[in-house]
């Protein structure tokens, strides 16, 4: 989990510095949004990278998945009263609650942007698909009568990978058996500022959209 | 005081358990949890019922014996404390205390609130020592030098009685904390280097054959320690355990 998470917080801080070019408005976004499109579904080195991420999304899940069945196996009778809120953080208690959530969103994003450029309809402008007029669309309530509750479905899946990481990234180096007195709270620190900082920017993007386009 | 108790009444192993509803008066706010079983006991032994079974020993915090779920925490209320040392000034007039034994698949119950913990004796006898020579010419401990901070960290990791309050309160029973604890008091030592690596791999593999569930870091277990040992100890076992795992033959 530890491994495969942190290389998936590394594709979460790509994917975001790419998408923040939607905030550049006009032809110039467009043009610049839609090649920056073409050259990370063309470039050799990125579809290695990319097949990584598919691997690395799928081995994350399918470990959740090995290793919350043994959990629960690991307790076959539950307490009649437990308070786990008295010594551990709701976050940390409901790391597969809130990853099935992330399953779930993922699945549906991949759907509207992923499949459309690589297997959908799609209009071509000067030789490069325009994945950027899909965006745009997708969140513009003249267009799509379900952009309104797209973005807020976009914002809880974000606030729930805010809790994921919230835990999850201080708890992969501690599985990994970083644990020091002088980096432990850097990496604490570092994970809580990443937990806040990159759903953040991922949720602007739909609000920001949205706002403009209604 | 007087309090409501909910008590966990199972006949034996692998039978089906269920809360018992018991009203207690009169109740002193200076005994322990335990010293308040022992007079529900004695109530039910008069009226001609079953006592509850449960386990207890030294009475005092240092053998790690009484085990029970009281309230949604292990060993009750309160930081750093057994249930030997649990007050009932802690609890409130009138309240009702819930009381279940530890729950994991790897500590079946015996009966009622006492649990067989076994399990941790098996971890122990599969790395948990030190091959050392004690047939007449044993070295004196303290002939060998020890970096005063080594030493401090090993006796820490050394004060785990073994209760088991790690598993109970764990939302996965996993036994990280009690196996990091003992794989760390030895490693930590010049006398318990020679065996790290395959202390740790044994240990930890006996671990998984009992069927504990794995660690999520959620931390609750060193919250809920009676002796306050910290979650680092896991972070030096995955790291020991890593590091065995890569370089032994």
């Amino acid at each position: 989990m530890a491994l495969t998470g942190l290389f998936l917080c590394l594709f979460l801080v790509g994917h975001l510095l790419g998408n923040l070019q939607l905030f550049v408005g006009g032809e110039e976004g467009r043009v610049a949004f839609n090649n920056y499109a073409q050259f990370m579904t063309t470039n050799p080195l990125v579809k290695v990278l990319s097949y990584l991420t598919y691997a690395g999304v799928l081995f994350h899940i399918v470990d959740g998945f090995v290793l919350t069945i043994q959990n629960r196996k690991a307790r076959p009778v539950k307490y009649v009263v437990e308070k786990g809120n008295l010594n551990s953080s709701w976050a940390s208690r409901n790391m597969a609650v809130l990853g099935t959530i992330l399953l779930v969103f993922l699945v549906s994003h991949m759907q509207s942007f992923w499949y459309v450029m690589h297997f959908g309809e799609i209009e071509i402008i000067d030789g490069v698909k325009d994945l950027h007029s899909v965006t745009m669309d997708f969140f513009n309530p003249a267009i799509n009568n379900l952009a309104a509750v797209m973005t807020g479905l976009y914002v809880f899946a974000m606030l729930s990978m805010s809790f994921h990481l919230n835990h999850g990234f201080q708890s992969a180096f501690q599985t990994m058996g970083v644990n020091h007195p002088k980096y432990t709270p850097v990496i604490n620190f570092v994970g809580k500022a990443f937990s806040i900082l990159i759903p953040a920017g991922f949720a602007s993007l739909p609000i920001y959209l949205f706002i403009i386009q209604s | 005081m007087n309090i409501t108790l909910k008590v966990w009444r199972q006949k034996g192993p692998n039978q089906v358990g269920a809360m018992e509803t018991h009203k207690m008066t009169e109740v002193s706010g200076d005994m322990s949890f335990l010293e308040m079983m022992d007079v529900l006991n004695g109530n039910l032994i008069r009226e001609g019922k079953e006592p509850f079974a449960f386990d207890h020993d030294c009475r005092e915090g240092i053998c790690g014996s009484c085990s029970m779920f009281i309230n949604g925490e292990a060993h009750g209320p309160g930081r750093n404390v057994t249930t030997c040392q649990l007050h009932m000034r802690s609890f409130k007039d009138g309240e009702t205390i819930h009381v279940e034994p530890w729950r994991s698949a790897a500590f079946p119950v015996i009966k009622d609130l006492s649990v067989d913990r076994s399990s941790f004796d098996r971890i122990i006898q599969a790395g948990g020592y030190v091959s050392v020579n004690t047939s007449g010419e044993t070295i004196d401990a303290n002939a060998i030098p020890i970096p005063k901070h080594d030493a401090d960290q090993a006796f820490d990791a050394a004060t785990c009685i073994g209760c088991g309050a790690c598993v109970a309160t764990c939302k996965n029973s996993s036994a990280m904390l009690f196996v990091s604890a003992k794989v760390s008091q030895l490693s930590l030592l010049p006398q318990g280097k020679p065996e790290s690596k395959q202390r740790v791999i044994r240990m930890v593999d006996q671990m998984d054959l009992e069927g504990f569930g794995n660690c999520t870091n959620t931390g609750a277990c060193e919250v809920e320690c009676p002796k306050g040992i910290s979650i680092t100890n896991i972070a030096r076992m995955n790291r020991a355990f890593l590091s065995s795992n890569l370089t032994s033959k």
